[in-house]
């Protein structure tokens, strides 16, 4: 987690370029399912700009909810989350309009990302006896199997990006295929990665990593090498449009404490 | 009782003695129902409104042997398991919070195979107590489906017997005990839940045995003149606690916010100290105070107070946000 802090010599930090790459997937009239940190900013980034009608779901049970500046929630289940919000539920049920197909974007984290954009935020090494026991799943398990469109925001590091990861938290296209759909998961898909380096895609058959854009200052040489398994990479990859002083001005007064841009 | 066990878990519930009279009662009374190797549903959800006065209790009372089950569980958990109350945990999540990092407690309590760790994803172990609410043996869902939370927990994948599609099976969770944290309750057990109600109500009808504390004991007429505001029926319910301010250090929704640097120190403590930091913890919080008013005595009285102002503050709708 130690460079997502780091300037990248542009002007801006890693953490605050994720959060801009992550804003700018987000439109007008859309649902996202958001956690704390990087994520909620993006969302509330873009509901201040390009998508005023960006309905924000947490999984606490809260809807469209309207934050306090400077009192930025810690967890997804606590009121500085559910200030001003439209509606207050129970957890199950919030997961239950997911199920149900009402979330159109989820972002999600995780320590290992692999090649068909599965993802583990459980253990590192053995299920039972683990080298690090993670957390866990949280809702991520749940918002990569059950929204639409699901973004996986990360550091790009090659310990990170691993060939198989350790334990599948949340399915991405699982082997790759038609595997996904084979276990059940008929909806939904890991639609892109987000990371300090670019953003990745996966091929409409096989289902594998590729390289879809790099950021400014950023070779796909770079990518490659930041990531523990062969990524597809076009003969022409582009670079995408650096973050904007009007982006960067809106995401950092949203956390004028830095707790979460570092 | 083995998962899923709808007839066990419907005849301990007809051969449990009910009665619609008096429920208020004493922690220690009520931890007393609390057995060695139960499973007990911990209410509330990370730091909010978790039943820490029960929490304490079952931890004076030396309880062994333990499945903890809630869908984030954080430092109550933590309590229990260096205590050594805890042989499992059941949960999607375990941690303080994000700005704290990983959970040293359950790195090491896991890791050393001292605790087994049973994840779900949340909506997973959410439709476990639902099940177990609506006394039918599993529900099916879309959740877990193609990962390796299918194979740690016991969810089944099955055809679906009219369209033949692949479900995920989730076995019905019936707890032995669910402790719950709410805003209000009667004498007889009727319940109200201000703002989110996380899994609360789902466990308490799970449950075989119910156990509340309860901010305010308010008269049953209050109850009459909001019947559409009780998220758990009285009988329901076998024990009433009255825990002003129990949810603290955490946030109970319209009273009081976490304390954030309480838990900035606790965390601290276990950096610098490993798990003797929570044993002193232990010895100050939880053990020293005898009673509920000794533990509230141990909080500085100036930042209750302004926890409470923030909690009134965030559930306020004319303060603008963004």
């Amino acid at each position: 987690m130690s460079g997502e802090h780091a300037d990248t010599g542009l002007g801006y930090t890693a953490s605050e370029l994720l959060g801009v790459m992550a804003a700018r997937r987000l439109y007008d009239g859309a649902s996202v399912f958001a956690g704390v940190g990087l994520p909620l900013l993006a969302a509330v980034m873009a509901r201040k700009s390009h998508a005023p009608r960006l309905m924000i779901v947490v999984e606490g049970g809260v809807f469209d909810p309207e934050m306090l500046t400077g009192r930025l929630p810690i967890s997804t289940n606590e009121m500085r989350i559910a200030h001003r919000a439209t509606m207050l539920t129970s957890i199950t049920d919030t997961f239950l309009y997911a199920q149900r197909g009402f979330l159109d974007v989820g972002f999600i984290g995780g320590a290992q990302v692999d090649r068909f954009g599965n993802v583990n935020s459980s253990v590192i090494g053995p299920y039972d006896r683990p080298k690090v026991r993670l957390p866990g799943s949280g809702g991520a398990n749940d918002i990569i199997s059950l929204c639409r469109d699901v973004m996986i925001v990360t550091m790009h590091e090659a310990r990170r990006f691993v060939p198989r990861v350790d334990f599948v938290t949340s399915p991405g296209f699982v082997q790759g295929g038609e595997s996904r759909k084979e276990a059940g998961l008929h909806f939904g898909k890991v639609s892109q990665v987000i990371t300090n380096l670019g953003l990745l895609g996966f091929d409409e058959q096989e289902r594998t990593m590729r390289l879809e854009a790099v950021h400014p200052g950023v070779t796909p040489q770079q990518v490659q090498d930041a990531t523990g398994f062969e990524l597809e990479i076009p003969s022409d990859v582009p670079t995408t449009a650096p973050p904007t002083a009007g982006e960067l001005t809106l995401l950092r007064s949203l956390d004028p404490d830095r707790r979460y841009l570092g | 009782m083995k998962p899923g066990d709808f007839i066990v878990a419907r005849q301990r519930l007809e051969a449990k003695r009910r009665h619609a009279g008096e429920k208020l009662t004493s922690a220690q009374d009520a931890g007393r129902l609390v057995k060695d190797g139960d499973h007990v549903a911990v209410g509330g959800c990370l730091f909010s409104r978790t039943p820490m006065l029960l929490v304490r209790e079952l931890l004076r009372q030396q309880r062994r042997g333990l499945t903890l089950s809630r869908n984030l569980m954080c430092f109550e958990g933590e309590l229990l398991m260096v205590a050594g109350a805890v042989d499992q945990i059941v949960t999607s999540w375990q941690g303080i919070g994000l700005p704290w990092g990983l959970s040293r407690v359950l790195r090491e309590h896991v890791e050393s195979g001292r605790v087994r760790m049973e994840e779900w994803s949340h909506l997973g172990l959410g439709l476990r107590y639902r099940a177990g609410a609506m006394g039918v043996p599993f529900l099916p869902t879309l959740t877990m489906l193609g990962s390796d939370l299918m194979d740690v927990g016991g969810s089944r994948p099955i055809a679906c017997p009219f369209t033949g599609e692949t479900v995920n099976a989730v076995p019905a969770l019936f707890p032995d005990v669910a402790i719950l944290h709410v805003h209000r309750a009667d004498r007889h057990g009727n319940c109200q839940i201000d703002g989110y109600t996380h899994m609360d109500a789902d466990i308490a009808r799970a449950a075989s045995t119910v156990l509340v504390t309860a901010e305010e004991i308010v008269d049953e007429e209050e109850f009459r003149h909001h019947p559409d505001r009780t998220a758990i029926p009285g009988f329901v319910v076998d024990a009433v606690v009255h825990a002003p301010l129990g949810a603290m250090p955490g946030e109970c929704y319209g009273l009081y916010e976490t304390d954030f640097e309480h838990f900035d120190r606790y965390v601290a403590a276990i950096n610098d100290k490993g798990m003797d930091g929570v044993r002193e913890y232990l010895d100050r919080w939880v053990y020293g105070p005898a009673t509920h008013q000794e533990w509230l005595n141990l909080f500085d009285p100036a930042t209750v107070e302004r926890q409470r102002r923030f909690g009134r503050e965030l559930t306020n709708p004319e303060v603008a946000g963004v």
